[in-house]
């Protein structure tokens, strides 16, 4: 569905006087007090609560390509909060809470449709697994809960219950588990954090960044130097290249992840099911298409190339949980480059250079916090570098002194 | 098309109750694949093929011949069928030629990897060479109601009339931007409709002679005109009639027009090129805005594009770009052929600005997403100026066709309306597949691997529960899920009092020898393994470069320069791949080999244990003296060389077997039959488990988590930090000296008490209420040994002291405290396995 028809039901005369999304662009100025790497979900969403909460808005946001072109464009908006560690439940928490409220704020819908999320478990490790995620969720306020095979029949009556030889035995079933259109989450905020006054420059890439006595001063880009108060990246799985422009060396490691979708069909799949064992999982969205994804590329690479081993893998496992999808089409496969931390959570807070501050590691589960991030790395740079309580366990530092929040099992199976 | 096809196509309904039919997947090599049998195509087939490669010819249509098999090249319409004819002969009785038709090359992957679909078969072809004679797609002139029944593209009411034989219409009006709806018009009076008036954008056709040819037949030329509605029948649904107006400008028309009815309109306005498969590979895709011409730059070494698809549309010049092609692919394959001439063709196909946006809409430039000329330029007006963006906000090319149509009339659009050129605009990325493809065709033979012990059979007879462990099937217990608690503690009882046999054949194997083979070991593993002796085994902990501990097996020494060991049973091939890529770097004469199939294995366990081996094995001295704990030996039963390790996991006396694969059910028979008499009987790893957790021995996975340093898990006396260098080494020593947060210990509740399940969660308090999780219950069980709820758990640093009660959240909520206790829980002082 058009997003137009959305917005504007049948209307022939839209857009209405005043009623401009995105402003036409403008030249650089030389100096922000703020300057934002990167255009995707994040960078706008952090210049949104800057300029809402902050009244800081002589802030640019830098995209080398266009508004929410990078993984915001090619993730599959899985969102939920069934993590494993206290540090990570709590924060994915407050995150999916701001999601339910953004159509609202933004007064643009974002399609945000809560329809639960259940992972299967085929062996008994998986289940104790799953019981601790319940069980911490269910600390810090989540839906979520252990439920048996007849359960899982009721809630997905299309479910093979014997995928690969590999019965269902116990399921986690998080009702908080959601889905919202991608863009429209960087559009709504974007056009916020722009009628606010804040510049959004597509097609502008930072070369380098300025540094003097160890402190931030500005970027270089293709469009000419701007100066600047801080800088704050957030540009997902260019983390590493961009932070090294900085001086700063970052514990990641870049793999491409992919994912593919079908054509539209009427829906008859509501909750998101994902498997680890068969390292896939399946939802259909409310064009009615039915999205793949799994497990990111086995070799590191910077390459949005698809691959045909992937697809034949995750598509016979898809295949293996709904054998009826066999004669489906597939539509469209695609994938975006995603920069992991070890232990599966993300980088975020001080860097060693001042007033350089790091919205990085984001990985294959970072669409879902984009709400929380910026909120958060607005709430930072406002005050000067004070740490916000919710973002602390995630600073970078925690590599050095083994303080990391591992969330590697919370998130194999589903982004 | 348009409105009604979205509504009954686009959402088509899933059949939920389909069974998948059977498909499958081949391999082929090639030196030259072409992708395309049209003229292009042939051409380039023929000329590879006639140097000696060895070249595969893709199409998706049954006919060979692409454009050949409908399109007229010329004024008397001979041309080519002879063509045709002429080359799909060669083709066919050309012995380095392979044709696939009806198979459509669906992708391009790297390295000119290529999946053929072909009725029920995916075809996976490895390419030398690739050229892509893909064609292009001839495009839609933009007006209001150009999505009614009865108009269409010339190249579709081409195919009719000649693959089909069937007469498209009575009264058709051809509107054109290019010669080639001269032919068509031609081809229509051939096939007895009458062309009511060709409608020609241009101001005048680029052939003099066809025009004349035109006028000679009796049609009628109106230059400098477009279509500017189609008027629909009284009942909506087919062509009455279309509006003619004069242009006046770019995308401009008169006030008043003509009207003129027909039942057909043909549109030649254009073509683009496939350029799919080659965008897929990188290749940019440029326009130049006055020639109005396509070019497809930037293209990987080894993939060539030929025919119209590389915007030639001469049919000479085709001929001559296909064999230019073949020619490229040659010279790389390194065979000899002769050059051809460079390509000219100085054909313009393509009408500039054919759209003409109706004030009142229905001005179709997608049909799948029903969009019209005023939603790709209010997306630009509403701030959404990247095509990319457009694509995103409008849904266009998002459809089943995937923009085929749509994408050049957008970038039309989107450069119009943001003062920039096509090439600036640019159309979206293409992506695989290049049509729709069922998921049987990439899913293939559904495959699900899994291997079995050599004594499955025997499992299976004896009553086994089975569990799947990997990908493998172990016995859970030897008994009915409906009495598993009863089962599991007679199990532990036999083993306990008595003697018990489990199989143990999925424990991974991994044999290392060489010179280097102890130098190895020691880099891989933390304990120190130099000295280890010859004849003796050691505990092996495996950590990551986190210090995390990552798995756990038994190094046997087998001799100075061999080492036999094992590892967990979904762990083993991590470690072997670890091993590999380890040695990669450090470059040791070792040879690593995964022998975890190889060898079975069983362990023999209880205080009569040896009594049981003793009845088969003749050759080793298996008295405690000669045979200590630790120790490792070989020897034979009935025949066949065993290794045999003294171990402990259980904490009774017990000997671990291995034995090759081939005789594992011989020696669990010959084994079983000797412990007949001490009514020795199988157990599962239900049972073993919680033996285990008697002597508190930790399974790593189930015990250990993504967090697990050696330290939380109370196993410093395995780590050896005086030797210079294990994986995880730097990690080990700085988490050591730091203040750990958790322990892991083993605790105790008494046997009414509900007992916590694995997955339940320790906390700081047992007032829930905000306080914090301090850890969790890894494992927990009710022991008869004991005769309590014994379980192992993470606790807070606070919590860890033996005698420290903590709460644990149970099921519903509910607390239960539980108190730490010594470990292990069983046999202190180890005398059961060591001493006897
Ligand atoms: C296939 C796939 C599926 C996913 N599924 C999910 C999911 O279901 N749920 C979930 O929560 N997460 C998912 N993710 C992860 C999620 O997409 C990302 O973590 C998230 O979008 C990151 O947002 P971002 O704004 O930081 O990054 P992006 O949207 O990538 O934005 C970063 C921007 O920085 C720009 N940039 C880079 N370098 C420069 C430079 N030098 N100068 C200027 N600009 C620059 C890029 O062009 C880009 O637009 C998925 C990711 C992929 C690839």
């Amino acid at each position: 569905m058009p997003f137009s028809l959305l917005k504007y039901g049948l209307k022939n005369d839209y857009p209405f006087e005043n009623d401009i999304d995105l402003p036409l662009p403008t030249e650089l100025k030389k100096h922000y007090d703020v300057v934002i790497i990167g255009g995707g979900g994040h960078g706008v969403a952090t210049a949104f609560y800057l300029a809402k909460y902050h009244g800081i808005t002589n802030v640019a946001i830098l995209e080398k390509g266009y508004l929410g072109g990078g993984n915001t464009a090619r993730n599959t908006a899985v969102i939920r909060s069934n993590y494993l560690t206290s540090e990570g439940v709590r924060f994915y928490k407050e995150s999916v809470d701001m999601f339910k409220g953004l159509s609202n704020e933004f007064d643009f819908n974002i399609m945000y449709s809560s329809r639960g999320q259940l992972t299967l478990a085929h062996t008994d490790a998986t289940i104790r697994s799953f019981r601790q995620r319940a069980e911490v969720n269910t600390h810090f306020g989540g839906k979520t809960e252990l439920i048996d095979p007849q359960q899982i029949k009721e809630l997905v009556p299309t479910l093979n219950m014997n995928p690969a030889d590999m019965p269902v035995l116990a399921g986690l079933w998080h009702m908080d588990g959601a889905t919202a259109r991608h863009d429209a989450v960087a559009w709504g905020y974007a056009k916020g954090a722009t009628q606010r006054g804040v510049e959004l420059h597509q097609l502008t890439e930072v070369t380098d960044v300025i540094i003097e006595n160890g402190k931030a001063k500005g970027v270089k880009t293709n469009r000419g130097t701007v100066s600047c108060g801080c800088i704050i990246q957030a540009v997902a799985g260019h983390s590493s290249i961009v932070a090294a422009m900085a001086g700063i060396k970052m514990p990641i490691t870049t793999y491409p992840l992919q994912a593919m979708v079908t054509q539209p069909v009427k829906p008859f799949l509501d909750p998101l099911v994902s498997s680890s064992a068969l390292h896939c999982y399946v939802q259909q969205t409310g064009r009615g298409e039915i999205v793949f994804g799994g497990g990111s590329d086995p070799y590191p690479l910077y390459n949005t190339r698809s691959t045909l081993d992937l697809k034949e893998s995750l598509l016979a496992s898809a295949v293996e949980m709904f054998p009826f999808m066999a004669n489906l089409k597939l539509m469209r496969q695609w994938s975006g480059i995603t920069d992991m931390t070890s232990d599966y959570s993300p980088i975020m807070g001080l860097s060693p250079v001042e007033n350089y501050y790091l919205d990085a590691g984001w990985g294959t589960w970072g669409f879902k916090s984009t709400p929380i991030c910026g909120k958060s790395m607005a709430e930072l740079v406002a005050s000067g570098g004070k740490v916000p309580e919710i973002i602390a366990p995630f600073a970078m530092d925690r590599f050095d002194v083994f303080r990391q929040v591992n969330e590697m099992g919370a998130t194999a199976a589903s982004h | 098309m348009g409105t009604s096809y979205s509504k009954k196509a686009g959402l088509g309904f899933a059949d939920l109750t389909f069974t998948p039919i059977y498909h499958d997947k081949s391999y082929l090599f090639h030196d030259v694949a072409v992708i395309g049998a049209g003229p292009a195509g042939l051409a380039a087939s023929l000329k590879a093929a006639d140097a000696g490669a060895n070249v595969l010819l893709v199409d998706e249509n049954p006919m060979l011949g692409g454009a050949l098999t409908y399109h007229r090249f010329d004024v008397a319409g001979v041309r080519a069928a002879e063509l045709r004819e002429q080359l799909t002969a060669k083709v066919r009785h050309h012995k380095n030629i392979t044709v696939l038709n009806s198979a459509t090359c669906n992708g391009w992957f790297t390295d000119n990897y290529l999946p053929v679909i072909q009725g029920n078969r995916m075809y996976k072809v490895r390419a030398k060479q690739c050229i892509v004679a893909s064609g292009a797609f001839e495009q839609h002139v933009v007006f209001r109601n150009n999505d009614i029944p009865g108009v269409v593209m010339s190249s579709a009411a081409m195919r009719l009339m000649t693959q089909y034989a069937i007469k498209p219409a009575n009264k058709a009006v051809v509107l054109a931007g290019n010669d080639d709806g001269y032919l068509c018009a031609l081809e229509l009076l051939k096939n007895g409709v009458e062309v009511a008036v060709i409608v020609d954008m241009r101001s005048q056709s680029s052939d003099p002679l066809l025009h004349s040819a035109v006028i000679e037949k009796g049609i009628n030329v109106l230059f400098n005109s477009t279509v500017y509605e189609a008027l629909p029948s009284t009942d909506k649904k087919r062509l009455a009639a279309v509006q003619v107006h004069a242009i006046t400008g770019r995308g401009k028309v008169a006030a008043t027009g003509v009207t003129i009815p027909c039942d057909l309109l043909c549109m030649s306005a254009g073509y683009m090129p496939v350029y799919q498969l080659l965008c897929q590979a990188g290749a940019k895709l440029s326009y130049d805005d006055d020639s109005a011409r396509f070019a497809l730059t930037n293209l990987p070494k080894n993939l060539h594009v030929a025919g119209s698809a590389n915007g030639v549309h001469e049919l000479d010049a085709v001929i001559n770009d296909g064999e230019l092609a073949a020619y490229t692919s040659l010279t790389l394959l390194g065979l000899a052929s002769d050059e051809p001439q460079p390509v000219t063709c100085n054909k313009q196909t393509n009408f500039p600005w054919p759209i003409f946006s109706h004030p009142k809409g229905k001005d179709f430039v997608d049909f799948d997403e029903d969009l019209q000329s005023k939603d790709i330029v209010n997306a630009t007006r509403l701030g959404y100026r990247d095509v990319q963006l457009v694509k995103r906000f409008s849904t266009v090319g998002m459809g089943p066709s995937q923009g085929r149509h749509s994408a050049l009339p957008t970038a039309r659009l989107v450069a119009d309306a943001t003062n920039r050129t096509v090439t600036e605009t640019g159309v979206t990325t293409a992506r695989p597949p290049f049509v729709p493809e069922k998921l049987s065709h990439i899913a293939g033979r559904i495959f699900n691997p899994y291997k079995l012990t050599p004594m499955h059979q025997k499992h299976l007879e004896l009553g086994a529960h089975m569990i799947p462990a990997g990908i493998w099937q172990r016995p859970a217990y030897y008994g009915n899920p409906i009495d598993r608690d009863k089962v599991v503690q007679q199990e532990v009882e036999m083993v306990r009092n008595a003697v018990g046999i489990i199989d143990v054949s999925t424990l991974g194997g991994l044999e290392v020898r060489g010179p280097d083979a102890a130098e190895f070991v020691n880099r891989i593993y933390t304990f120190g393994f130099l000295k280890q002796p010859v004849g003796k085994t050691r505990y092996a902990i495996l950590t990551n470069e986190q210090g995390v501990v990552v798995d756990d097996g038994v190094s046997c020494r087998i001799g100075e320069d061999h080492f036999y060991i094992t590892a967990t049973t979904g762990g083993v091939d991590a470690v072997y791949r670890e091993m590999t890529k380890w040695n990669a770097q450090w470059r040791l004469s070792v040879d690593i080999a995964n022998v975890t199939s190889a060898f079975s294995a069983v362990n023999v366990a209880g205080p009569l244990a040896r009594k049981v081996l003793s009845k088969v094995c003749f050759d080793v001295d298996l008295s405690n003296e000669s045979f200590p704990y630790l120790a490792y030996r070989e020897g034979t039963i009935e025949g066949v060389p065993i290794r045999l390790l003294r171990v402990g996991f259980v904490g009774e006396l017990g000997y671990e077997i291995h034995m090759p694969s081939l005789f594992g059910a011989t020696i669990w028979d010959a084994l079983m039959a000797a412990g007949s008499e001490f009514n020795m009987k199988p157990f599962g790893v239900e049972s073993q488990r919680l033996l285990r957790l008697e002597k508190g021995h930790i399974i790593v996975s189930q015990d250990t988590d993504g967090m697990s340093h050696p330290g939380e898990l109370s196993l410093n006396w395995a780590i050896n930090r005086k030797k210079p260098f294990f994986i995880g080494r730097r990690s080990v020593d700085i988490v050591m000296e730091r203040q750990q947060t958790r322990k892991l210990v083993g605790f105790k509740l008494s046997s009414e008490s509900c007992r916590p399940k694995e997955g339940h969660i320790v906390l700081a308090s047992s007032d829930q209420k905000d306080c914090a999780i301090t850890g969790n219950v890894t494992s927990s069980e009710y022991s008869t040994t004991i005769g309590a709820n014994i379980g192992l758990a993470y606790v807070g640093i606070e919590q860890k002291e033996v005698g420290c009660k903590f709460p644990i959240r149970v099921d519903n909520g509910e607390i239960v405290m539980a108190e730490v206790v010594q470990l292990p829980f069983y046999d202190a002082n180890n005398s059961r396995q060591e001493v006897i």
